[in-house]
């Protein structure tokens, strides 16, 4: 009885969590002669915490404008919970934090979210709200008064307040302190935990890693690598080595582990899943190499050298 | 694709949508009363220039006082129009605080109506104010049918100017749409005759001031007090329709334009 039940959740858990929230099928978005969105398809499903990586211009903010609805795409299919994006019926399920430079001043905080409460069919308990957002104590402070750091918390509140299937966040935690995302990622768990898919970018790559269970990367409007964050995580956890070399860099490529490679004048840098068996090799075959360095890739410099090499598009997980 | 068809949407109710309308309302008039920087000017301007103008400086002639506070109402609610509807509406923008609002599932109707009411509640404030003014200093007497045509005519005359001001809300920057708009209300205002009469400027004003709307609402307030240019009441009415559909137009337009 007690493993039939348990049984029973697992796979309702399993099921709930497949539910597709978003789908985006071959995505295209010009702004003139300016490619933002190429052949785009994803899909983002209940329970997922789904980062997107890319450089400024890669297209993040242009994604998420269009499934917001706030910019119509050239061509492709785009489902919000079944709605089409922009409409009512998809904007009452989804919320978003943007980034704003300044809310109407003249506006205490729990005006501000009584307010957008009033927007949802289902909106949060407002205390609860207020709580996650680690507001409680300044409830009657005029949006005027407020820092940069308390201006974001009541952007998060806002964008929480309305109880939403789907929660974009655009760079959430820049300019907060520690106690704050804290709450934020409290909030983000609790979220998800009722079936909440959370969209977020963010530079803080860190925070990509230790909180995305889905990784995306854009480069140049196309979607060049996704992943679950540990896979994503175990690729990136390669080792880049750097040399000098008369030879071109594509000769280097069929060397043991090497992923990927690329270079830069003289220099040559491989990208590698196991260093040691790649130096070996390297060292065995090309005895000539100079001014040989090994650095660890963390999600950073893997993310940076990824958006730099255009091998990186042939680099696939799975 | 296998979208498996969840029904969480809630059959949106009347009510809920009514409810939006009110708790916007509400927000968007404690948001412009609290704003000292608009609210106090917008109201302070009319009467300060009615009270110098048509009291102070105007020796007792109740003729004089009685065109001015008819035209001086038309300024006041141009005012608001013109400021919480563009300046706000541009300020708002630049700050980035109505795209989230348009990411958001509040209708777009519900702001237009909380902002058409709140331009029309403090037009209702300021010609109530001028009107006091005018009946216990400068001596102005109308008949009760004669007060509540005027209030009628500046009240809903303030729509074409709250269509305007939206229009330039929509296209105009952050920094310079208070410059930009005070360029515009102000030498209307003077072309129409808000300020003194056309008879008493050379004529050529007088055709000019034919293609301003603030004219044609001066000329239907004027008629009530028996002190307009004498013509038809039917061709300011139809000017004004068509100055109303024509900011209607370029408002839609302009938003079209900000949203795809």
């Amino acid at each position: 009885m007690q493993t039939l039940s348990t049984q029973t959740r697992i796979n309702s858990e399993l099921t709930n969590s497949q539910v597709p929230i978003v789908t985006v099928y071959k995505l295209n978005k010009s702004f003139g002669a300016k490619r933002a969105i190429h052949e785009l398809s994803l899909q983002i499903k209940a329970k997922q915490v789904l980062a997107i990586l890319g450089a400024n211009g890669a297209g993040k903010t242009t994604l998420i404008n269009i499934l917001l609805g706030r910019l119509q795409a050239d061509s492709g299919e785009i489902s919000i919970l079944g709605q089409e994006p922009g409409s009512l019926a998809a904007k009452r399920q989804i919320s978003a934090m943007l980034q704003v430079a300044n809310l109407p001043e003249t506006l205490k905080i729990k005006e501000h979210i009584r307010l957008f409460q009033c927007y949802y069919p289902n909106p949060m308990d407002y205390h609860q709200v207020l709580e996650y957002a680690g507001l409680s104590d300044m409830q009657n402070r005029y949006s005027r008064k407020l820092s940069g750091g308390e201006k974001q918390r009541l952007l998060f509140a806002l964008s929480i307040c309305g109880n939403p299937k789907l929660l974009f966040l655009d760079e959430p935690s820049v300019g907060m302190d520690v106690d704050a995302r804290q709450g934020l990622w409290q909030a983000i768990g609790d979220l998800r935990a009722q079936g909440t898919a959370i969209v977020l970018t963010t530079h803080y790559l860190q925070e990509a890693e230790s909180s995305a269970d889905h990784i995306v990367l854009l480069k140049d409007g196309e979607l060049i690598k996704q992943g679950n964050s540990d896979e994503f995580k175990a690729s990136v956890s390669a080792k880049i080595i750097r040399f000098c070399s008369k030879h071109s860099s594509a000769l280097f490529a069929q060397l043991p582990a090497v992923l990927s490679s690329s270079q830069s004048g003289n220099y040559v840098s491989l990208q590698t899943s196991d260093a040691k068996q790649s130096l070996l090799a390297l060292l065995s075959q090309f005895p000539d190499v100079e001014d040989l360095s090994v650095n660890g890739a963390g999600l950073e410099e893997a993310f940076l050298h990824l958006n730099r090499s255009t091998l990186g598009r042939d680099l696939t997980i799975n | 694709m296998n979208t498996l068809n969840i029904n969480v949407q809630k059959q949106v109710t009347f009510s809920h949508v009514l409810r939006i309308y009110l708790i916007e309302t509400k927000y968007e008039w404690l948001k412009t009363i609290r704003n000292k920087s608009f609210a106090l000017p917008a109201l302070l301007f009319p009467l300060m220039f009615y009270v110098f103008f048509g009291v102070l400086f105007n020796h007792g002639n109740v003729q004089a006082a009685s065109y001015l506070l008819c035209t001086y109402g038309i300024f006041g609610v141009m005012g608001p129009a013109l400021f919480s509807f563009g300046a706000g509406l541009a300020v708002e923008r630049g700050q980035g605080w109505q795209d989230l609002k348009s990411a958001s599932p509040m209708p777009v109707g519900a702001q237009l109506c909380a902002r058409l009411v709140v331009a029309s509640v403090f037009s209702l404030i300021i010609v109530a104010c001028l009107s006091l003014v005018a009946s216990t200093l400068a001596d102005v007497q109308f008949s009760v049918w004669q007060w509540l045509s005027l209030i009628v005519i500046w009240v809903l005359g303030g729509l074409p100017f709250c269509l305007l001001g939206l229009s330039l809300g929509l296209v105009l920057k952050a920094d310079s749409a208070p410059a930009i708009i005070n360029a515009i209300y102000l030498p209307m205002a003077f072309l129409s005759g808000l300020w003194m009469p056309l008879t008493i400027l050379p004529e050529v004003m007088q055709h000019i001031a034919l293609a301003l709307p603030p004219y044609h609402l001066a000329q239907l307030a004027l008629k009530v007090a028996g002190l307009d240019m004498g013509q038809p009441v039917t061709m300011h009415l139809l000017a004004l329709i068509i100055f109303t559909v024509l900011f209607f137009v370029t408002a839609r337009l302009a938003y079209n334009k900000k949203a795809l």
